[in-house]
Protein backbone atom coordinates (compact mmCIF):
# COMPACT_ATOMS: atom_id res chain seq x y z
CA UNK A 1 0.00 0.00 0.00
CA UNK A 2 1.22 3.49 -0.83
CA UNK A 3 2.26 5.63 2.12
CA UNK A 4 2.82 9.30 2.76
CA UNK A 5 5.49 10.82 4.97
CA UNK A 6 4.44 13.77 7.15
CA UNK A 7 6.69 15.91 4.94
CA UNK A 8 4.22 15.29 2.10
CA UNK A 9 1.20 16.45 4.14
CA UNK A 10 -0.83 19.20 2.52
CA UNK A 11 -4.45 20.12 2.34
CA UNK A 12 -6.51 17.74 0.25
CA UNK A 13 -4.24 14.75 0.85
CA UNK A 14 -6.24 11.56 1.42
CA UNK A 15 -4.97 9.08 3.98
CA UNK A 16 -6.17 6.32 6.28
CA UNK A 17 -6.60 6.95 9.97
CA UNK A 18 -7.98 4.24 12.25
CA UNK A 19 -8.96 2.37 9.11
CA UNK A 20 -11.06 5.21 7.72
CA UNK A 21 -10.35 7.50 4.79
CA UNK A 22 -9.60 11.07 5.76
CA UNK A 23 -8.77 14.26 3.93
CA UNK A 24 -6.35 16.87 5.30
CA UNK A 25 -7.92 20.28 5.81
CA UNK A 26 -4.93 22.00 7.29
CA UNK A 27 -1.37 20.99 8.12
CA UNK A 28 0.98 23.04 10.25
CA UNK A 29 4.45 21.83 11.01
CA UNK A 30 5.91 22.79 14.34
CA UNK A 31 9.67 22.63 14.66
CA UNK A 32 10.76 24.03 17.98
CA UNK A 33 14.39 24.12 16.77
CA UNK A 34 15.45 22.31 19.92
CA UNK A 35 13.41 19.17 19.75
CA UNK A 36 11.40 16.75 17.69
CA UNK A 37 9.29 18.39 15.00
CA UNK A 38 5.56 17.67 14.86
CA UNK A 39 2.75 18.22 12.41
CA UNK A 40 -0.51 19.62 13.72
CA UNK A 41 -3.07 18.23 11.35
CA UNK A 42 -6.75 19.04 11.00
CA UNK A 43 -8.58 16.52 8.84
CA UNK A 44 -12.03 15.36 7.89
CA UNK A 45 -13.14 11.77 8.19
CA UNK A 46 -14.69 11.26 4.78
CA UNK A 47 -17.11 8.61 6.02
CA UNK A 48 -18.53 10.38 9.06
CA UNK A 49 -17.76 13.93 7.91
CA UNK A 50 -16.32 14.68 11.36
CA UNK A 51 -13.43 17.11 11.61
CA UNK A 52 -10.61 15.87 13.83
CA UNK A 53 -7.24 17.12 14.95
CA UNK A 54 -4.16 15.08 15.62
CA UNK A 55 -0.51 15.76 16.23
CA UNK A 56 1.84 13.61 14.19
CA UNK A 57 5.49 13.11 14.97
CA UNK A 58 7.34 14.40 11.90
CA UNK A 59 8.80 11.63 9.80
CA UNK A 60 5.88 9.29 10.55
CA UNK A 61 4.22 7.55 7.66
CA UNK A 62 0.51 7.12 7.04
CA UNK A 63 -1.21 4.87 4.55
CA UNK A 64 -2.63 6.52 1.48
CA UNK A 65 -6.38 6.20 1.01
CA UNK A 66 -7.61 5.27 -2.45
CA UNK A 67 -10.17 8.04 -2.57
CA UNK A 68 -11.47 9.90 -5.61
CA UNK A 69 -14.32 12.18 -6.45
CA UNK A 70 -16.40 11.54 -9.51
CA UNK A 71 -19.63 12.80 -11.08
CA UNK A 72 -22.30 10.13 -11.31
CA UNK A 73 -25.93 10.12 -12.33
CA UNK A 74 -28.48 9.18 -9.66
CA UNK A 75 -30.73 6.38 -10.93
CA UNK A 76 -33.07 5.18 -8.18
CA UNK A 77 -33.29 3.82 -4.66
CA UNK A 78 -34.50 0.35 -3.81
CA UNK A 79 -34.90 1.24 -0.16
CA UNK A 80 -31.63 -0.41 0.89
CA UNK A 81 -29.27 1.14 -1.62
CA UNK A 82 -29.08 4.25 -3.74
CA UNK A 83 -27.92 3.47 -7.26
CA UNK A 84 -25.68 5.68 -9.36
CA UNK A 85 -24.20 5.36 -12.82
CA UNK A 86 -21.13 6.64 -14.59
CA UNK A 87 -22.56 8.30 -17.70
CA UNK A 88 -19.60 7.45 -19.92
CA UNK A 89 -18.74 3.89 -18.83
CA UNK A 90 -22.30 2.97 -17.69
CA UNK A 91 -20.67 1.38 -14.66
CA UNK A 92 -23.07 1.30 -11.73
CA UNK A 93 -22.37 1.99 -8.08
CA UNK A 94 -24.55 1.45 -5.03
CA UNK A 95 -24.37 3.74 -2.04
CA UNK A 96 -25.45 2.75 1.45
CA UNK A 97 -27.81 4.73 3.66
CA UNK A 98 -24.76 5.94 5.59
CA UNK A 99 -23.19 7.37 2.43
CA UNK A 100 -26.31 9.32 1.49
CA UNK A 101 -27.26 10.25 5.05
CA UNK A 102 -28.60 13.80 5.17
CA UNK A 103 -28.72 14.28 1.42
CA UNK A 104 -31.14 11.58 0.32
CA UNK A 105 -33.97 14.11 0.27
CA UNK A 106 -32.09 16.10 -2.40
CA UNK A 107 -31.48 13.18 -4.74
CA UNK A 108 -33.49 13.61 -7.90
CA UNK A 109 -33.49 10.83 -10.44
CA UNK A 110 -31.25 11.52 -13.43
CA UNK A 111 -29.47 14.38 -11.64
CA UNK A 112 -25.69 14.30 -11.57
CA UNK A 113 -24.08 14.20 -8.10
CA UNK A 114 -20.51 14.30 -6.92
CA UNK A 115 -19.65 11.00 -5.30
CA UNK A 116 -16.59 10.26 -3.19
CA UNK A 117 -15.38 6.73 -3.88
CA UNK A 118 -13.16 4.87 -1.46
CA UNK A 119 -11.74 1.64 -2.87
CA UNK A 120 -14.34 2.15 -5.58
CA UNK A 121 -17.28 2.27 -3.13
CA UNK A 122 -19.34 5.43 -2.59
CA UNK A 123 -18.76 6.84 0.87
CA UNK A 124 -20.35 10.24 0.45
CA UNK A 125 -22.68 11.91 -1.97
CA UNK A 126 -22.94 15.59 -2.74
CA UNK A 127 -26.03 16.60 -4.73
CA UNK A 128 -25.99 19.50 -7.19
CA UNK A 129 -26.07 22.84 -5.40
CA UNK A 130 -29.51 23.60 -6.82
CA UNK A 131 -32.24 21.13 -7.59
CA UNK A 132 -35.73 21.47 -9.03
CA UNK A 133 -38.43 19.63 -7.08
CA UNK A 134 -42.19 19.43 -7.21
CA UNK A 135 -44.25 20.51 -4.22
CA UNK A 136 -46.14 17.45 -2.99
CA UNK A 137 -47.96 19.06 -0.15
CA UNK A 138 -48.48 22.51 1.36
CA UNK A 139 -51.30 24.60 2.82
CA UNK A 140 -53.48 26.23 0.19
CA UNK A 141 -51.88 29.32 -1.20
CA UNK A 142 -52.94 32.89 -0.64
CA UNK A 143 -53.46 34.18 -4.17
CA UNK A 144 -52.02 37.57 -4.82
CA UNK A 145 -49.41 37.40 -2.09
CA UNK A 146 -46.36 37.82 -4.30
CA UNK A 147 -44.34 39.83 -1.86
CA UNK A 148 -43.23 36.64 -0.18
CA UNK A 149 -43.81 37.99 3.27
CA UNK A 150 -43.88 35.24 5.84
CA UNK A 151 -43.89 31.67 4.63
CA UNK A 152 -45.16 28.18 5.17
CA UNK A 153 -43.67 24.70 5.11
CA UNK A 154 -43.92 22.65 1.93
CA UNK A 155 -43.20 18.96 1.53
CA UNK A 156 -41.43 18.18 -1.72
CA UNK A 157 -41.56 15.09 -3.93
CA UNK A 158 -38.49 13.61 -2.26
CA UNK A 159 -39.79 14.22 1.26
CA UNK A 160 -37.69 17.32 1.87
CA UNK A 161 -39.49 20.04 3.81
CA UNK A 162 -38.64 23.66 3.02
CA UNK A 163 -40.07 27.04 3.92
CA UNK A 164 -41.75 28.50 0.85
CA UNK A 165 -43.58 31.78 0.19
CA UNK A 166 -47.35 31.75 0.74
CA UNK A 167 -48.19 31.86 -3.00
CA UNK A 168 -46.65 28.45 -3.75
CA UNK A 169 -49.21 25.73 -4.46
CA UNK A 170 -49.22 21.94 -4.71
CA UNK A 171 -47.85 20.64 -8.02
CA UNK A 172 -45.59 23.63 -8.64
CA UNK A 173 -41.88 23.11 -9.29
CA UNK A 174 -39.46 25.07 -7.20
CA UNK A 175 -35.68 25.54 -7.08
CA UNK A 176 -33.95 24.77 -3.76
CA UNK A 177 -30.44 25.23 -2.46
CA UNK A 178 -29.34 21.80 -1.25
CA UNK A 179 -26.57 23.19 0.97
CA UNK A 180 -28.77 25.51 3.02
CA UNK A 181 -32.04 23.64 2.45
CA UNK A 182 -33.68 26.90 1.40
CA UNK A 183 -36.21 27.83 -1.26
CA UNK A 184 -34.70 29.97 -4.02
CA UNK A 185 -37.46 30.58 -6.56
CA UNK A 186 -40.15 29.05 -8.69
CA UNK A 187 -38.81 26.91 -11.50
CA UNK A 188 -39.64 28.31 -14.95
CA UNK B 1 2.95 31.68 -16.29
CA UNK B 2 0.83 34.53 -17.53
CA UNK B 3 2.42 37.88 -16.70
CA UNK B 4 -0.75 39.08 -15.02
CA UNK B 5 -0.49 36.19 -12.53
CA UNK B 6 3.05 36.98 -11.43
CA UNK B 7 2.87 38.56 -8.02
CA UNK B 8 5.84 40.88 -7.76
CA UNK B 9 4.54 42.92 -4.84
CA UNK B 10 6.24 43.05 -1.43
CA UNK B 11 4.68 40.89 1.29
CA UNK B 12 5.09 43.76 3.78
CA UNK B 13 3.56 47.19 3.38
CA UNK B 14 5.93 50.07 2.71
CA UNK B 15 4.95 51.57 6.07
CA UNK B 16 5.90 48.32 7.82
CA UNK B 17 9.24 48.28 6.05
CA UNK B 18 9.95 51.82 7.24
CA UNK B 19 9.10 50.81 10.80
CA UNK B 20 11.25 47.72 10.44
CA UNK B 21 14.16 49.89 9.32
CA UNK B 22 13.75 52.00 12.47
CA UNK B 23 13.77 48.84 14.62
CA UNK B 24 17.01 47.62 13.00
CA UNK B 25 18.49 51.05 13.68
CA UNK B 26 17.32 50.92 17.34
CA UNK B 27 18.77 47.44 17.80
CA UNK B 28 22.16 48.56 16.56
CA UNK B 29 21.97 51.70 18.70
CA UNK B 30 21.26 49.55 21.76
CA UNK B 31 24.63 47.86 21.32
CA UNK B 32 26.67 50.90 20.24
CA UNK B 33 25.77 52.65 23.50
CA UNK B 34 27.03 49.56 25.36
CA UNK B 35 30.30 49.28 23.48
CA UNK B 36 29.32 46.07 21.76
CA UNK B 37 30.42 46.18 18.12
CA UNK B 38 28.94 44.57 15.04
CA UNK B 39 30.60 41.71 13.21
CA UNK B 40 29.31 40.46 9.89
CA UNK B 41 30.56 36.89 9.91
CA UNK B 42 30.32 34.83 6.70
CA UNK B 43 27.17 33.09 5.61
CA UNK B 44 29.09 30.31 3.85
CA UNK B 45 31.06 27.73 5.74
CA UNK B 46 32.58 24.35 4.96
CA UNK B 47 31.14 22.94 8.20
CA UNK B 48 27.83 23.29 9.94
CA UNK B 49 25.87 22.49 13.06
CA UNK B 50 25.32 18.78 13.66
CA UNK B 51 22.20 19.54 15.73
CA UNK B 52 19.58 16.96 14.81
CA UNK B 53 16.83 19.55 14.64
CA UNK B 54 18.60 22.11 12.49
CA UNK B 55 18.92 21.51 8.75
CA UNK B 56 21.40 23.63 6.81
CA UNK B 57 20.93 24.82 3.26
CA UNK B 58 23.70 23.65 1.00
CA UNK B 59 25.39 25.32 -1.90
CA UNK B 60 28.30 24.41 -4.16
CA UNK B 61 31.25 26.63 -4.92
CA UNK B 62 33.26 26.72 -8.14
CA UNK B 63 36.53 28.65 -8.11
CA UNK B 64 38.34 28.11 -11.42
CA UNK B 65 41.64 26.34 -10.84
CA UNK B 66 40.90 25.91 -7.11
CA UNK B 67 37.72 24.07 -6.28
CA UNK B 68 34.99 22.43 -8.27
CA UNK B 69 31.47 21.86 -6.91
CA UNK B 70 32.66 22.06 -3.33
CA UNK B 71 30.00 21.84 -0.65
CA UNK B 72 29.37 24.89 1.49
CA UNK B 73 26.66 25.32 4.09
CA UNK B 74 24.66 28.49 4.68
CA UNK B 75 24.89 29.21 8.40
CA UNK B 76 21.93 28.44 10.65
CA UNK B 77 23.34 30.93 13.13
CA UNK B 78 26.63 32.85 13.34
CA UNK B 79 27.50 31.04 16.59
CA UNK B 80 30.66 29.17 15.54
CA UNK B 81 32.25 32.07 13.69
CA UNK B 82 31.45 34.43 16.57
CA UNK B 83 32.96 32.02 19.07
CA UNK B 84 36.14 31.88 16.97
CA UNK B 85 36.23 35.66 17.11
CA UNK B 86 35.74 35.55 20.89
CA UNK B 87 38.60 33.06 21.18
CA UNK B 88 40.71 35.42 19.07
CA UNK B 89 40.05 38.22 21.57
CA UNK B 90 37.21 40.14 19.93
CA UNK B 91 35.51 41.16 23.16
CA UNK B 92 31.75 41.90 23.17
CA UNK B 93 30.24 41.46 19.70
CA UNK B 94 26.89 41.25 17.93
CA UNK B 95 25.67 39.98 14.56
CA UNK B 96 22.55 41.29 12.90
CA UNK B 97 21.80 39.60 9.61
CA UNK B 98 20.39 36.70 7.66
CA UNK B 99 20.55 33.06 8.64
CA UNK B 100 19.03 30.05 6.87
CA UNK B 101 17.22 26.91 7.91
CA UNK B 102 16.01 24.30 5.50
CA UNK B 103 12.89 23.62 7.49
CA UNK B 104 9.28 24.64 7.40
CA UNK B 105 7.18 27.55 6.34
CA UNK B 106 4.53 28.90 8.68
CA UNK B 107 3.24 32.11 10.17
CA UNK B 108 6.29 32.16 12.43
CA UNK B 109 8.94 30.46 10.29
CA UNK B 110 10.76 31.37 7.10
CA UNK B 111 13.72 29.47 5.64
CA UNK B 112 15.62 32.77 5.44
CA UNK B 113 15.30 35.04 8.44
CA UNK B 114 17.06 37.80 10.33
CA UNK B 115 18.88 36.92 13.51
CA UNK B 116 20.40 39.07 16.18
CA UNK B 117 23.06 37.22 18.13
CA UNK B 118 25.36 38.69 20.75
CA UNK B 119 28.00 37.64 23.26
CA UNK B 120 28.94 39.35 26.50
CA UNK B 121 32.21 38.63 28.30
CA UNK B 122 31.91 37.96 32.01
CA UNK B 123 28.10 37.98 31.89
CA UNK B 124 26.28 35.37 33.91
CA UNK B 125 23.15 33.78 32.47
CA UNK B 126 21.16 36.07 34.78
CA UNK B 127 22.98 39.20 33.49
CA UNK B 128 22.29 38.27 29.89
CA UNK B 129 18.67 37.35 30.56
CA UNK B 130 18.17 40.83 32.01
CA UNK B 131 19.89 42.50 29.08
CA UNK B 132 17.79 40.50 26.61
CA UNK B 133 14.58 41.61 28.34
CA UNK B 134 15.83 45.22 28.26
CA UNK B 135 16.51 45.00 24.55
CA UNK B 136 13.06 43.56 23.89
CA UNK B 137 11.49 46.35 25.95
CA UNK B 138 13.45 48.89 23.92
CA UNK B 139 11.56 47.67 20.85
CA UNK B 140 8.10 46.62 22.06
CA UNK B 141 7.80 49.04 24.96
CA UNK B 142 7.89 48.66 28.73
CA UNK B 143 6.07 45.64 30.07
CA UNK B 144 6.16 43.09 32.88
CA UNK B 145 9.12 40.72 33.00
CA UNK B 146 8.73 37.20 34.39
CA UNK B 147 11.74 35.05 35.20
CA UNK B 148 10.97 31.46 36.12
CA UNK B 149 12.82 28.20 35.93
CA UNK B 150 11.81 25.49 33.48
CA UNK B 151 10.66 23.40 36.43
CA UNK B 152 8.59 26.26 37.84
CA UNK B 153 7.02 26.86 34.40
CA UNK B 154 5.73 23.28 34.41
CA UNK B 155 4.29 23.82 37.87
CA UNK B 156 2.70 27.20 37.11
CA UNK B 157 1.35 26.51 33.65
CA UNK B 158 0.86 22.73 33.51
CA UNK B 159 0.46 21.83 37.20
CA UNK B 160 3.26 19.29 37.01
CA UNK B 161 5.15 19.39 40.28
CA UNK B 162 8.60 18.25 39.27
CA UNK B 163 9.05 17.76 35.57
CA UNK B 164 12.56 16.37 36.02
CA UNK B 165 11.21 13.34 37.88
CA UNK B 166 7.66 13.20 36.42
CA UNK B 167 6.68 10.17 34.34
CA UNK B 168 5.63 9.99 30.72
CA UNK B 169 2.16 9.12 31.99
CA UNK B 170 1.93 12.37 33.98
CA UNK B 171 2.76 14.31 30.81
CA UNK B 172 0.18 12.39 28.78
CA UNK B 173 -2.50 13.04 31.41
CA UNK B 174 -1.62 16.73 31.37
CA UNK B 175 -2.03 16.85 27.56
CA UNK B 176 -5.39 15.12 27.84
CA UNK B 177 -6.57 17.49 30.55
CA UNK B 178 -5.77 20.43 28.29
CA UNK B 179 -7.66 18.85 25.37
CA UNK B 180 -4.60 18.72 23.18
CA UNK B 181 -5.38 16.86 19.94
CA UNK B 182 -4.39 13.21 20.10
CA UNK B 183 -0.71 12.62 19.47
CA UNK B 184 0.11 9.93 16.95
CA UNK B 185 3.16 7.66 16.90
CA UNK B 186 4.90 8.69 20.09
CA UNK B 187 6.06 5.82 22.28
CA UNK B 188 4.12 5.78 25.55
CA UNK B 189 7.41 5.50 27.45
CA UNK B 190 9.19 8.29 25.56
CA UNK B 191 9.11 10.77 28.42
CA UNK B 192 11.37 13.32 26.71
CA UNK B 193 8.97 13.67 23.81
CA UNK B 194 5.87 13.85 26.00
CA UNK B 195 7.63 16.47 28.11
CA UNK B 196 8.44 18.46 24.96
CA UNK B 197 4.80 18.26 23.91
CA UNK B 198 3.60 19.57 27.27
CA UNK B 199 5.98 22.48 26.84
CA UNK B 200 5.07 23.35 23.23
CA UNK B 201 1.35 22.55 23.36
CA UNK B 202 0.36 23.50 26.90
CA UNK B 203 2.94 25.89 28.36
CA UNK B 204 4.26 27.89 25.41
CA UNK B 205 0.90 29.30 24.31
CA UNK B 206 0.41 30.67 27.86
CA UNK B 207 3.82 32.33 28.08
CA UNK B 208 4.26 36.05 27.57
CA UNK B 209 0.69 37.09 28.38
CA UNK B 210 -0.74 39.10 31.26
CA UNK B 211 -3.64 41.46 31.89
CA UNK B 212 -2.00 44.03 29.60
CA UNK B 213 -1.73 41.24 26.99
CA UNK B 214 2.04 41.59 26.90
CA UNK B 215 4.70 40.11 29.13
CA UNK B 216 8.31 39.04 28.66
CA UNK B 217 8.61 35.47 29.99
CA UNK B 218 12.15 34.24 30.56
CA UNK B 219 12.44 30.52 31.22
CA UNK B 220 15.80 29.34 32.55
CA UNK B 221 17.54 26.17 33.72
CA UNK B 222 16.52 23.87 30.90
CA UNK B 223 17.06 20.15 31.46
CA UNK B 224 20.67 19.04 30.97
CA UNK B 225 19.57 16.90 28.02
CA UNK B 226 18.60 20.13 26.21
CA UNK B 227 21.89 21.84 27.03
CA UNK B 228 22.94 22.26 23.37
CA UNK B 229 26.13 24.31 23.86
CA UNK B 230 25.27 25.67 27.31
CA UNK B 231 27.16 24.87 30.50
CA UNK B 232 25.69 22.41 32.93
CA UNK B 233 24.81 24.18 36.15
CA UNK B 234 27.42 23.84 38.87
CA UNK B 235 24.70 23.78 41.53
CA UNK B 236 22.44 21.25 39.85
CA UNK B 237 23.72 18.69 37.34
CA UNK B 238 20.15 18.09 36.13
CA UNK B 239 19.92 21.48 34.49
CA UNK B 240 21.77 23.52 31.90
CA UNK B 241 22.45 27.23 32.04
CA UNK B 242 20.16 28.01 29.16
CA UNK B 243 17.24 30.40 28.87
CA UNK B 244 14.54 31.15 26.37
CA UNK B 245 12.34 34.20 26.07
CA UNK B 246 8.67 34.21 25.05
CA UNK B 247 6.33 37.09 24.35
CA UNK B 248 2.68 36.46 23.50
CA UNK B 249 3.37 32.75 23.09
CA UNK B 250 6.10 33.42 20.55
CA UNK B 251 9.60 32.10 21.18
CA UNK B 252 11.93 35.04 20.68
CA UNK B 253 15.35 34.27 22.06
CA UNK B 254 17.57 31.45 23.22
CA UNK B 255 20.64 32.10 25.37
CA UNK B 256 23.44 30.14 27.04
CA UNK B 257 26.10 30.58 29.60
CA UNK B 258 28.57 29.32 27.03
CA UNK B 259 30.31 26.00 27.32
CA UNK B 260 34.12 26.41 27.25
CA UNK B 261 35.60 22.91 27.34
CA UNK B 262 36.51 21.76 23.79
CA UNK B 263 36.29 18.12 24.87
CA UNK B 264 32.64 18.54 25.83
CA UNK B 265 31.97 20.37 22.55
CA UNK B 266 33.34 17.37 20.69
CA UNK B 267 31.34 14.94 22.84
CA UNK B 268 28.09 16.78 22.17
CA UNK B 269 28.84 17.14 18.44
CA UNK B 270 29.59 13.45 18.16
CA UNK B 271 26.45 12.54 20.03
CA UNK B 272 24.49 14.77 17.64
CA UNK B 273 26.11 13.06 14.67
CA UNK B 274 25.07 9.70 16.09
CA UNK B 275 21.49 10.90 16.39
CA UNK B 276 21.60 12.24 12.83
CA UNK B 277 22.76 8.88 11.59
CA UNK B 278 19.94 7.09 13.45
CA UNK B 279 17.30 9.30 11.91
CA UNK B 280 18.74 9.48 8.38
CA UNK B 281 19.42 13.19 8.58
CA UNK B 282 22.69 13.09 6.68
CA UNK B 283 26.19 13.75 7.91
CA UNK B 284 27.62 17.20 8.45
CA UNK B 285 31.27 18.11 8.90
CA UNK B 286 32.25 19.12 12.44
CA UNK B 287 33.73 22.62 12.64
CA UNK B 288 37.38 21.76 13.32
CA UNK B 289 38.36 25.42 13.27
CA UNK B 290 36.02 26.05 16.19
CA UNK B 291 37.47 23.12 18.13
CA UNK B 292 41.01 24.39 17.39
CA UNK B 293 40.10 27.88 18.60
CA UNK B 294 38.61 26.47 21.81
CA UNK B 295 41.70 24.30 22.38
CA UNK B 296 44.37 26.85 21.55
CA UNK B 297 43.23 30.23 22.86
CA UNK B 298 40.07 29.13 24.60
CA UNK B 299 36.67 30.78 24.86
CA UNK B 300 36.56 33.49 27.51
CA UNK B 301 33.83 33.14 30.15
CA UNK B 302 30.80 34.60 28.42
CA UNK B 303 27.10 34.31 27.78
CA UNK B 304 25.50 34.56 24.37
CA UNK B 305 21.99 34.77 22.99
CA UNK B 306 20.27 34.59 19.59
CA UNK B 307 17.04 36.44 18.92
CA UNK B 308 14.62 36.20 16.00
CA UNK B 309 14.37 39.73 14.67
CA UNK B 310 11.44 39.15 12.33
CA UNK B 311 9.39 37.84 15.24
CA UNK B 312 10.40 40.84 17.33
CA UNK B 313 9.18 43.11 14.52
CA UNK B 314 5.97 41.03 14.36
CA UNK B 315 5.41 41.69 18.06
CA UNK B 316 6.31 45.37 17.86
CA UNK B 317 3.94 45.92 14.94
CA UNK B 318 1.36 43.33 16.06
CA UNK B 319 1.51 41.33 12.84
CA UNK B 320 0.21 37.77 13.04
CA UNK B 321 2.14 36.49 10.04
CA UNK B 322 5.89 36.75 9.61
CA UNK B 323 5.35 37.42 5.88
CA UNK B 324 3.87 40.78 6.75
CA UNK B 325 7.17 42.05 8.16
CA UNK B 326 9.42 40.81 5.33
CA UNK B 327 9.98 42.67 2.07
CA UNK B 328 9.64 39.46 0.06
CA UNK B 329 8.76 36.38 2.04
CA UNK B 330 9.08 32.86 0.71
CA UNK B 331 5.55 31.88 -0.23
CA UNK B 332 3.86 28.50 -0.30
CA UNK B 333 4.02 27.22 -3.87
Amino acid sequence: MATYNTAEFKSGLKFLQDGQPCSIINNESVSPGKGQAFNRVKFRNLVTGKVLEKTFKSGEKVDAADVMETDLQYLYSDGDFWHFMDESSFEQYQATATAVAGVEKWLVEQNVCTITLWNNNPISVKPAKQVVLEVADTDPGLKGDTAGTGGKPATLATGAVVQVPLFITIGEKIICNTETGEYISRAK
Amino acid sequence: MQNSLINWRPTASILTLKKRSKILQDLRAFFYTRDVYEVDTPILSTSSTPDLHLQSLKTYLNLPGLVKNTLYYCHTSPEYAMKRLLCAGSGDIFYLGKVFRDEDLSSRHQPEFTMLEWYRLGFSLQNLMEETAELIQAIIGKCEIEQISYQQAFLNYAKIKNIHTASAQTCIECLNKHNIPEVVAVDLEDKDLWEQLVFTEVIEPQLGWNKEQKKISCIFNYPAKNAALAQISVDNPLVAERFEVFVQGLELANGYHELQDPKIYLQRFEKDLELRKESDKGKVAIDRQLIQALEKDGLPDCSGVALGVDRLVQLALQQKDIQAVLAFAVMKP
